[in-house]
């Protein structure tokens, strides 16, 4: 009754709201942040992006009565109008873009609420209290281009965003730009700002991709609105569609982390848990796939393009679960995951199953979302047993505990080879970690397993090939999670750290417990036969959205391969791992799967050298070129031929003969003969400047005086 | 030779007169009180034109409230000898001819320039009278008029600032 | 009704003489004064020649005159006030570090 009443009112009108609640958050944080307790600050934050939530879900209710949504012109404000260009602040409400805003805002909100309790220890890990409140307002911020983002209603605002959430994300991976030990070049101290540039740069030749694609666009249409690019794509070339949608794929490949841009994202675990939990996993990387979902009438007028999507996704998929296998850093393992996921949806939307792609994204962003907090409650955890251990009673040499160290050489908190056991010690977020893996893995019935299932069965009709890549990495998918489970939580623990791990508080793992809700229950969005999402996106989608049927054989054969590779999981990581724990360390192999693929463990541990090959393909030659510009080019020939030979040298003897003759005889006898008249000439009038006032007043009336007079006289 | 006439030249000999004595004296406080004196015959002079309001402002105000101001001042700094000669010698002289030369140019103006003065024209029985120019300062000049008072508040703030005595 | 020219030619007198006072005495005060004595001048001139016009607004520009002038004497003798404390001295020759 309530509920239809609030709909039969439109609520559209509402929607700059859900950028400004956070723009309040951020601008109250800022004034005033600096005089609150440090939990107000942190709930300040939540509560703007929970009410951004609210308006969200009155949007929602409101499309449930008018599904064609709307275009809400903020204030008729006019961005950009020059020439042909007119662009407005508008907000898109469809049921796409309502869709996203309700998995940013609600899947944002959680993570807001778990970021109060956790950088309130991670602050004082860091021993810098002061940036807790920057961090809130760099969330915040996020939240507030990701809202940009989707509600925009053409491509340039969407760059908008899209930029905005990069910048964040910048921001936020080199959140401790000051520490941050090892890493790749081993520069002790700024591993993590060199992260972020990372990050920001590889994002940038993206960024460069979809902005070539929106030129491309208003260079064809005249026009960068969703909508009249559209409706002018049919009459457009092929080559023109090709293009736009390929560049833009470039741009998609950046920010989604696929092929061949992804190395950002294992590099961005540098960031606080939270972020890679609320950028890097369930939100901002997924912008790519909602680029792709909203031009699917571009790339519905090309195959071509569909099929380059779905293979770099499919590709994407395959090669990013195989490099999760071999990983050692809790976080690193889940970035790979992020990105095979990734894969997942971007093959589905290039495919045109934009249904499943965001379905998926959805679910991902629950149960992924899940992984990462949990991940940070088990470091946490660790660490506080790790701080018990070097502050309380227990001294003990470090090597003699057996701990593996990270490349600054100190106790690395991420390292599951340090942990194993937790399950006793850390039980609730066993539970959660262990729902949110098994729905990756895609076990029914948890979401993941509907919406990977609605992907492939997708795939096997529309793309054979990808279907492949997909069900192996699916494959890989359960294995490693299963790897990864059992090396946190099962058998014991394996350095002295994990042995004193406790459990968080609450407010920590409240959070976990409602993602864990929704990751169980997330699959009930689109469920076969009643296809609840699909209706709902098709308002918007058109002709995109396809009622797959449920394919029985494809549900069944995921679930068997997922079953198989927990098995094989629980067999290598269960006994093998332990039998080997107990051989002596030169025979020890580093993991229990080493044995068996032999040199292609070494790859996958060497993330098959894909930083290395782009730091031989790229930064070499790059390096090169500098060098060969800057010593045999600009140094040798600009600057010792060019600038000192021939320009400077023909200078030389010109200003010589211009000094001597020229300059001391005619120019200075011209220059020192005003001086000295002009000095005679001051040194007289000075009399006037006596610093009498009355004399200078005289002055004045003589002025009056004689001009009067020649006023008479004329 | 009008009554009229007879009066008016009466009250510009004490109006010039007192401005000699003003420039003449070698007192500032009695400089002051011949500038009182100018004051008051020129305020007389406002009656005879129809002035009366201003003629009351000019007494209260000016030779009132400013020249009390002025006579405070001389009192409190207590300096009111200065000689009056320049120490270059040629400054008097050339101050006076310069000022006899501007007055000989003013008279040259108003007696060559015959459009330049008007005839007299009919004038209502209460022209210039508190009510006609409260009428005029309250509908026409309302925002001069506001504006002045924050003048006046400006120049008070500023005098209270200027004399304040100087923090070590 | 006296002729205009009359008033007319008593103000420049007195202007004149103001202007002469200005130039010719020493004591800041005094010559303060005598500005007084000009702008008073320049008032009887718009009085005369509200009259001659019949028109209302000459006297409410003296108004305003007077209203500036007050201010300006408030800002100007506090000013010799400071300048005394400074100088212990409002003679204007003294004040000469504008000399050049």
């Amino acid at each position: 009754m309530l509920l239809r009443e609030a709909a039969a009112t439109n609520y559209f009108n509402l929607v700059p709201w859900v950028v400004f609640f956070p723009v309040l958050g951020i601008l109250i944080n800022l004034l005033v942040g600096g005089r609150l307790r440090e939990k107000m600050i942190g709930v300040i934050a939540s509560l703007a992006v929970a009410a951004s939530f609210a308006v969200a879900v009155l949007l929602a209710l409101s499309l449930n009565d008018q599904h064609a949504g709307t275009i809400i012109a903020f204030m008729n404000l006019e961005w950009i109008s020059i020439g042909d260009l007119h662009i407005d602040w508008a907000f898109r409400v469809d049921t796409l873009s309502v869709t996203m805003m309700l998995a940013v805002s609600g899947v944002g909100t959680l993570i807001h609420i778990y970021a109060i309790a956790y950088m309130h220890a991670d602050v004082r890990h860091h021993q810098d209290p002061t940036r807790y409140r920057r961090f809130f307002v760099f969330f915040n911020l996020f939240i507030v281009m990701m809202m940009i983002l989707v509600s925009a209603d053409n491509y340039l605002m969407l760059f908008v965003g899209w930029e905005g959430v990069g910048l964040c994300s910048y921001l936020l991976i080199g959140f401790w730009y000051d520490k941050g030990k090892g890493g790749a070049n081993h520069l002790d101290g700024i591993s993590n700002a060199l992260a972020g540039k990372k990050a920001f740069i590889t994002n940038r030749i993206g960024d460069f991709g979809f902005l070539i694609a929106t030129f491309l666009m208003f260079g064809a249409f005249g026009s960068l609105q969703f909508d009249t690019v559209f409706t002018k794509a049919p009459f457009a070339s092929q080559g023109t569609i090709l293009a736009i949608t390929l560049f833009m794929l470039l741009g998609v490949a950046g920010k989604s982390a696929q092929l061949p841009l992804y190395v950002w994202l294992p590099d961005a675990m540098a960031g606080p848990t939270p972020v890679s939990a609320l950028i890097h996993a369930a939100t901002m990387v997924t912008a790519g796939v909602y680029l792709v979902a909203r031009s699917h009438e571009l790339y519905a007028l090309s195959s071509q393009a569909q099929n380059i999507v779905a293979l770099v996704g499919g590709l994407t998929a395959l090669f990013a679960a195989t490099i999760a296998v071999g990983q050692f850093d809790i976080k690193k393992l889940l970035a790979y995951s992020t990105i095979s996921q990734l894969g997942f949806m971007v093959a589905a939307v290039g495919m045109g199953a934009i249904v499943a792609g965001i379905f998926h994204l959805v679910t991902h962003a629950f149960f992924k979302a899940l992984l990462f907090l949990s991940a940070g409650s088990v470091i946490q955890g660790v660490e506080a047993g790790h701080h018990a251990m070097e502050h309380g009673s227990i001294k003990e040499s470090k090597h003699k505990r057996g701990e593996h160290l990270n490349e600054g050489g100190e106790f690395d908190a991420q390292d599951m080879r340090n942990m194993g056991g937790l399950s006793r010690r850390m039980p609730v977020t066993f539970v959660v970690y262990l729902v949110g893996a098994l729905a990756l893995a895609g076990i029914f019935p948890l979401a993941g397993f509907w919406s990977k299932d609605e992907i492939l069965a997708e795939a096997l009709h529309l793309h054979p090939a990808v279907f492949v890549l997909l069900i192996i990495a699916a494959f890989f998918t359960a294995f490693y999670m299963t790897r990864q489970i059992w090396m946190i939580f099962f058998s014991k623990p394996r350095s002295r750290p994990a042995e004193y791990a406790r459990e968080n508080s609450l407010l920590l793992t409240l959070p976990l417990i409602l993602l864990a809700v929704l990751s169980v229950f997330g699959g009930a969005l689109n469920l076969p036969f009643w296809h609840t999402l699909t209706h709902w996106l098709d308002y918007t989608l058109a002709e995109g959205a396809k009622v797959g049927s449920f394919n029985y054989l494809v549900a069944g054969l995921s679930t068997v391969l997922a079953l198989a590779a927990i098995a094989l999981g629980i067999f290598l990581y269960g006994k093998r791992y332990q039998a080997q724990a107990k051989l002596p360390a030169a025979q020890r192999p580093v993991d229990p799967v080493q044995p068996y693929l032999r040199g292609a463990f070494t790859g996958i541990q060497h993330k098959w050298w894909i930083d290395e090959f782009y730091d031989w393909l790229i930064l070499r030659r790059y390096v090169a070129l500098s060098r060969f510009l800057s010593y045999r080019f600009e140094e040798r020939f600009w600057h010792d031929w060019l600038h000192d030979n021939a320009i400077a040298g023909s200078f030389r003897q010109t200003a010589h003969f211009l000094a001597q003759p020229v300059d001391l005889g005619i120019i200075d006898g011209i220059a020192n003969g005003l001086g000295t008249i002009s000095q005679r000439f001051a040194s007289w009038i000075r009399r006037a400047q006596n610093g009498f006032v009355r004399s200078y007043a005289t002055w004045v009336l003589a002025g009056m005086v004689i001009i009067l007079g020649y006023l008479i006289l004329r | 030779m009008s009554l009229n006439l007879i009066f008016f030249l009466l009250l510009a000999l004490i109006a010039v007169l007192s401005a000699v004595g003003l420039l003449a004296s070698r007192s500032a406080l009695y400089s002051a009180l011949y500038l009182i004196i100018n004051f008051a015959t020129v305020a007389v002079m406002y009656l005879t034109l129809h002035a009366p309001f201003i003629a009351i402002v000019q007494i209260t105000v000016y030779a009132g409230a400013i020249m009390v101001l002025f006579l405070f001042v001389i009192m409190l700094l207590g300096a009111e000898h200065i000689g009056s000669l320049h120490p270059q010698r040629w400054f008097l002289p050339l101050a006076l001819v310069l000022g006899i030369l501007l007055l000989a140019e003013a008279i040259i103006i108003i007696f060559t320039q015959p459009n330049l003065l008007p005839e007299a024209q009919v004038i209502s029985s209460d022209f210039g009278s508190p009510k006609a120019i409260g009428e005029l300062l309250f509908n026409q000049y309302l925002l001069p008029f506001e504006a002045t008072s924050i003048l006046l508040l400006v120049a008070m703030i500023g005098a209270i600032v200027l004399t304040k005595p100087e923090k070590k | 009704m006296v002729a205009i020219e009359y008033y007319v030619i008593l103000s420049a007198i007195l202007f004149t003489l103001g202007i002469v006072g200005v130039l010719i005495r020493r004591n800041a005060i005094v010559i303060f004064m005598s500005i007084e004595l000009m702008l008073n001048s320049a008032n009887l001139a718009f009085i005369a020649f509200a009259r001659q016009y019949n028109e209302l607004n000459g006297q409410v520009f003296v108004f305003f005159v007077m209203t500036v002038a007050a201010a300006e004497v408030a800002v100007g003798l506090a000013l010799m006030v400071t300048i005394f404390r400074t100088k212990h001295s409002i003679d204007v020759d003294q004040l000469s570090s504008l000399k050049g």
